[in-house]
């Protein structure tokens, strides 16, 4: 046991307890077109970070790098002491450790709620079927949907898709949470329903990466603000600060335009 | 809320009254229906009369009493004992087995050959869709009667005479198997009394591999671990087999063709006719496959793989537990209607004389006993009730594998 720990740690890169993620001089590119530029970025265990930006500046590209859905061609982005390169099963134990939420839900259709929850526990943790079904049905409790286990995800609203999809994540016990514009596809009284279910979950003290329009929550729960414009990190600051006095003239004129609202 | 749920308001239903019966939209929709079917039957009727009628005066009675008369011609592919002698309903008989043999075979190849090619249209490897493309392509644009044409022509014309074959043969009895312009010639098995073992250990196999799978799906939900279930079933369904064959003292034994003076002894011959029909067919068919299965891996959205991915399931697995039961959902209507079109295109067999229903009973027969409106309506429902039963299991399959929304 304690040779495998060893082993284990012997893995990991050197890097504090508490780094979660580290992203470092990290570039990436569409064939030609330069989406992200020179990215530096560490997170912290328990950190909440909110990532804003106009559309199309690369915000939802950089944290679907950090489960490699997409592919860095420079730098280095280290995940939970692991490196992110083309070695398969690094990706895979990575992917283990970081749950996402996307914008579209991404629900399997095909299975009921409950076997949505289940199926990862059930084919990557190999956890015995009874327990994997306790555990999502703690999950589908804490997002407060546990009446619709049996159904299928096409029954359901959007608000309560995206609950089972943030349920679904949670029952692989990730280390990290991304959400991806979480509340972009819903209605507006739906909005609330999800951002509470994040809001417990930031209390609860998961790291978190939400790239997000809703300020609102950025101020309620995030530890740091991330302004992000033309592929680049503009502003970095604390939400307070942010919002109160932004240092970039392309931070205040982003912030007028949708505070305004 | 719970309130609610003791008193179920149920949907208001329209009163019934009598002067309202053709502006009520359900009324009016039942008169309409009653109408239209006494009107269909009665239109039937009068074909049905009128054909009798006019075969009568004729001097044609119509009956079906031909079929016992004794047929005077002769099949060259018969998987039933058959002769000059046999009766026409035999020949029947023997049609119809060789349409559901090349339909059977011809949806098996196709459907292997159409995922294999569907899939690798997707391929990243440049070179590897290329291929699968050009193939698809220039396969699906040139009509099948060609392709069957062109593959028999190759196999009669391009393939040596039996003669030739027989005078280059050597003494040697290690040749087993001769490609001649009249067929295939290789071994033919001979069962002997032993071959039981060997069906047993089939069938056991099967049941074994079954069983395992159950059990594997029994311990992955109790403690979660995972089995090796599909080296296990080819193990199983093939291992055990093999041991019973040599434990059973090898009860199969191969009689081979041996060249004679004029043709082969012993043997069997796989005819070219049926071989080009089979291959164009399935070649023909595999095409069209290959776009159903295709078009079905692509309308699952990209979406899908991500979230999988996000959750830490492996390639191979996203593919089994969430591409493919969603993709066979857009798959199975067409790949449905690939499987009727394959059953009815074996028709176009007599263009190289392969004798199937439409040879014999919807030729030879109906030419020698002039008896069109029997043997005609004989090869319609015979049809009708192949693509009807492929049409039945298809859907049922569908139904079973459906979304559920709403």
């Amino acid at each position: 046991m304690s040779e495998q720990q060893s082993e284990l740690s012997a893995a990991k890169l050197a890097v504090s307890d508490h780094e979660m993620i580290r992203i470092a001089e990290m570039h990436k590119w569409y064939g030609q077109f330069h989406v992200l530029k020179n990215i530096n970025l560490t997170v912290n265990k328990g950190e909440r970070i909110v990532v804003c930006g106009p559309s199309g500046s690369g915000k939802s590209t950089l944290i679907r790098c950090i489960n490699r859905l997409e592919e860095h061609q420079r730098g280095q982005i280290i995940v939970d002491g692991t490196e992110l390169t083309g070695d398969l099963k690094h990706i895979e134990q990575i992917r283990r450790e970081v749950g996402m939420v996307f914008q579209h839900f991404n629900l399997f259709p095909h299975l009921t709620v409950l076997e949505n929850c289940t199926l990862a526990p059930i084919w990557v943790r190999k956890m015995p079927k009874a327990e994997a079904e306790d555990v999502a049905r703690s999950y589908l409790e804490r997002v407060k949907i546990p009446e619709q286990a049996e159904k299928y995800p096409g029954q359901l609203s959007g608000g309560q898709q995206q609950r089972v999809a943030i349920a679904r994540s949670l029952c692989m016990n990730p280390a990290i949470m991304l959400f991806d514009e979480p509340t972009s596809a819903l209605d507006p009284e739906m909005i609330k329903e999800v951002l509470d279910v994040m809001i417990e979950l930031a209390r609860d003290g998961m790291t978190m990466i939400c790239v997000t329009h809703e300020m609102g929550f950025a101020k309620t729960v995030a530890n740091r603000v991330i302004f992000m414009d033309g592929g680049e990190i503009i502003e970095e600051n604390e939400p307070q600060e942010f919002f109160n006095n932004p240092q970039s003239e392309r931070t205040r004129e982003f912030l007028s335009q949708i505070l305004l609202h | 809320m719970s309130n609610a749920l003791q008193t179920p308001v149920a949907p208001p239903r329209n009163g019934f009254s009598l002067g309202k019966i053709w502006t009520d939209k359900r009324s009016r929709g039942v008169i309409i229906q009653i109408f239209a079917t006494a009107a269909f039957f009665a239109f039937i009727f009068w074909l049905l009369r009128n054909a009798v009628a006019n075969f009568e005066t004729l001097g044609k009675p119509f009956g079906f009493d031909f079929l016992w008369q004794e047929s005077n011609y002769d099949i060259n592919q018969h998987l039933i004992e058959y002769d000059s002698r046999s009766s026409h309903f035999r020949a029947g008989v023997v049609g119809v087995l060789n349409t559901l043999l090349v339909a059977v075979c011809g949806i098996v190849l196709s459907t292997i050959l159409g995922f294999i090619l569907g899939v690798l249209r997707l391929s990243p490897n440049w070179l590897v869709n290329r291929l699968s493309y050009c193939y698809i392509e220039f396969v699906r644009n040139v009509p099948v009667l060609v392709h069957i044409l062109l593959i028999h022509g190759i196999l009669v014309h391009a393939l040596p005479g039996v003669k030739a074959v027989l005078k280059g043969a050597t003494d040697d009895a290690s040749q087993q198997f001769f490609l001649t312009n009249r067929g295939f010639y290789v071994p033919r098995p001979i069962f002997e009394s032993g071959i039981w073992l060997v069906v047993a250990a089939i069938i056991g196999g099967i049941a074994i591999a079954m069983w395992y799978r159950r059990q594997a799906r029994i311990k992955q939900a109790d403690t979660g671990e995972q089995s090796p279930v599909f080296w296990m079933s080819v193990l199983a369904i093939l291992g055990l087999p093999i041991v019973a064959y040599f434990l059973a003292g090898q009860p199969i034994q191969w009689d081979a063709p041996v060249p004679g003076r004029f043709n082969f002894k012993g043997g069997m011959a796989l005819k070219p006719e049926f071989l080009a029909l089979w291959l164009a067919l399935s070649l023909y068919t595999a095409a069209f496959i290959a776009e159903n299965v295709r078009s079905g891996i692509e309308a699952v959205s990209q979406g899908q793989t991500e979230a999988a991915h996000a959750l830490g399931l492996p390639r191979g697995r996203t593919m089994n537990l969430v591409i493919i039961p969603q993709a066979l959902r857009v798959i199975i209507p067409p790949l449905t209607s690939q499987y009727l079109n394959i059953t009815k295109n074996s028709s176009l067999a007599i263009a190289i004389g392969y004798m199937d229903i439409v040879a014999t009973i919807g030729g030879i027969t109906l030419n020698q006993t002039g008896r069109e409106m029997e043997c005609m309506i004989i090869v319609l429902s015979l049809y009708l009730m192949f693509s009807l039963t492929i049409s039945l299991l298809m859907n049922w399959y569908n139904k079973r594998i459906a979304l559920v929304e709403r």
